[in-house]
């Protein structure tokens, strides 16, 4: 059992601790501010023109207080964070009163999680696979061209790309719908359906696998002509393998194990680049249900959305770290 | 000048510099404009390109030209203001841990790899939510500041790390230098290269950054930047009214800001990368 012990324990113990640092972070970074999100919804009213009596305003801040989290010390504040954190319970949402924002995120986060899943574990297979035939391949003039137009893709940021995407295909050239995925409730599982939801998730999907693969593309691409130069390579090809088995199995296998490595240091980004396209494309997740919580000033929502988000990308990089063994044998047998 | 002789003979880096020189001379027309940035109504609005406006008018009664030229500068602005904020940042915390090693470094690192995993941009609204009001240009670039010096915090250390283990630190210090002057004299110059890409890279994620915040409406939205210009665009339908000039505008002024900034960097960094070096020396000969 020197497996669990020397690679098991220490992942959950990371585990726990990216999510404690990580909450303890959304705790305490806001409160640097020294704004109070009482005050500042107090004031929202009134600019909306409510004239509030000085016992009104008491009681409100009360509640607020109380609905936010923010009552007693900062200790006993923390505490209380903690266990909405456990509870899973972030209070009301504002937006949508009195809808709890537990609710709201149960109804859109399973969409977040197929988006994220989907477009992650494509564009790093498709990135990886393109690129390690690229970088074998690298004095042919298609992976020259290839490599030119990845220069032009690398720096463009997640929402620009998705809104080129979005006039290029719903306005221009009207393939795809512009307004997004509607989701309502009760709606029957049929082709109709399956198809709708295809369509409306191909353009933040596409958006995401081009921005992510250009990544895994072009490390990938170093990596393998590294490896490329490596003895075993070169005595296998002297040896008589085949040139498909040697890119497949010889070259690609070995640099891909790194980049494993790599997709867990980047979800958290991943993640991020996951909520702005789905702003732009009005995706149902929780990127769009972020946006609309932005725009109303609802804290407990964005506070619950930054909680979760912490959780899906710690338990994703806990999933991979123990899928990892199964992929390298060096670990399993070690 | 040999250096920049060199780099100017990549193609990239000369294009990028182009690009970037055309978009700074955008950015200085600003203070030649014709028009306040902020007042709506100017001119009559949704005209498409004209002779009098050349890039044509948008729905709040602007020059869409004039807007954008304020909207590179300001964008710089902010970004520069993020990118050098965070590089001081980045350098004390690199060049310490670096330097000290040990406990401190730990900490300083764990740190660093702390604010790597948490989704940052989500924290970046939180605080940007609660700063809404007084989110101008300067504020805007302290708080993507205040987020932005991690990786390069981590990249600066490695360097240190591997110069502290060189044989003139040692010569160095013998000869009785101030840790001070060891630092400043000796490692300043050796990592300045590294710095200034890193500078770039920061720049171009602020840029990025920016534009997010604006479409959550998080910044001043009347003063027009790359993000807020966009903002206003999809507001007012540009896309479903056919305002193609509008909404393009932003958009294909930050694809050419970033797609510069990259090549200069990547152009940059390769010179920097001595392995890389021989191969263009060897290609040459």
């Amino acid at each position: 059992m020197r497996f669990v012990r020397d690679y098991l324990v220490p992942r959950l113990v990371q585990y726990v601790l990216v999510v404690f640092c990580g909450i303890t972070a959304v705790f305490f970074i806001p409160r640097l501010t020294g704004q109070d999100p009482v005050l500042e919804i107090i004031a929202q009213i009134q600019a909306q023109g409510a004239s509030l009596d000085p016992l009104a305003v008491r009681n409100l801040m009360e509640t607020l207080k109380e609905l936010y989290g923010l009552k007693g010390s900062l200790f006993e504040q923390y505490l209380t964070m903690w266990r909405r954190v456990f509870t899973f319970d972030f209070g009301p949402s504002f937006f949508q009163f009195p809808t709890p924002v537990a609710q709201l995120l149960r109804v859109y986060l399973p969409w977040t999680i197929g988006l994220f899943a989907t477009s992650t574990v494509l564009s790093w297979v498709l990135g990886n696979i393109i690129g390690g035939i690229a970088g074998y391949f690298s004095g042919k003039s298609w992976s020259k061209i290839l490599d030119a137009v990845i220069m032009v893709i690398r720096p463009i940021p997640h929402y620009i790309f998705g809104v080129v995407l979005l006039i290029l295909f719903a306005y221009v050239w009207p393939l795809f719908p512009a307004r997004g995925l509607s989701i309502g409730r009760g709606m029957a599982l049929n082709l109709e359906l399956v198809l709708a939801i295809l369509r409306g998730s191909f353009l933040p999907a596409l958006t995401l696998v081009i921005l992510g693969g250009v990544v895994w593309f072009q490390q990938m691409k170093l990596l393998v002509q590294n490896v490329k130069r490596e003895d075993f390579v070169e005595y296998a090809r002297v040896g008589g393998v085949k040139e498909r088995r040697v890119v497949f199995r010889y070259v690609l296998k070995n640099a891909m194990l790194p980049q494993v490595t790599q997709l867990a240091l980047a979800l958290g980004q991943v993640f991020s680049g996951v909520l702005i396209v789905e702003m732009v494309f009005s995706y149902p997740g929780m990127g769009l249900l972020l946006y609309r919580g932005v725009t109303r000033g609802d804290y407990n929502l964005v506070m619950g959305i930054t909680v979760l988000s912490i959780l899906t990308i710690a338990t994703a990089v806990l999933l991979l770290d123990l899928l990892y063994p199964l992929l390298d044998p060096r670990i399993r047998h070690r | 000048m040999e250096a920049l002789r060199e780099l100017f003979r990549d193609y990239r880096f000369a294009v990028g510099f182009v690009i970037f020189l055309f978009l700074v001379v955008l950015a200085f027309l600003s203070f030649a404009s014709p028009y306040d940035p902020i007042r709506q109504l100017q001119v009559p609005r949704d005209r498409p390109p004209s002779r009098a406006h050349i890039l044509g008018t948008n729905s709040k009664g602007q020059d869409v030209f004039w807007e954008a030229t304020f909207s590179i500068r300001n964008s710089l602005i902010i970004a520069l203001i993020a990118g050098l904020v965070s590089r001081i940042v980045a350098i004390l915390v690199g060049f310490v841990a670096g330097y000290r090693g040990g406990t401190l470094d730990r900490i300083l690192m764990g740190l660093a790899d702390g604010l790597l995993v948490i989704p940052l941009f989500l924290i970046l609204v939180m605080v940007a939510m609660l700063l809404r009001g007084s989110m101008t240009l300067v504020n805007t670039g302290l708080l993507l500041a205040f987020f932005g010096w991690a990786w390069d915090a981590r990249t600066i250390r490695s360097q240190i790390l591997s110069l502290r283990e060189r044989e003139f630190t040692k010569t160095s210090v013998l000869s009785g230098n101030g840790t001070m002057s060891l630092v400043i004299r000796e490692y300043l110059p050796f990592t300045t290269p590294l710095i200034f890409s890193t500078l770039i890279n920061n720049i171009a994620w602020a840029i990025g950054m920016e534009i997010v915040l604006a479409i959550l409406g998080l910044v001043r939205l009347e003063i027009p930047t790359l993000g807020t210009t966009l903002q206003w665009a999809i507001t007012y339908q540009a896309m479903l009214l056919g305002h193609w000039w509008w909404i393009s505008t932003p958009v294909v002024l930050t694809i050419l800001l970033l797609v510069a900034l990259y090549w200069l960097s990547v152009s940059v960094s390769e010179y920097l990368d001595p392995r890389m070096r021989i191969q263009r020396i060897g290609a040459r000969s």
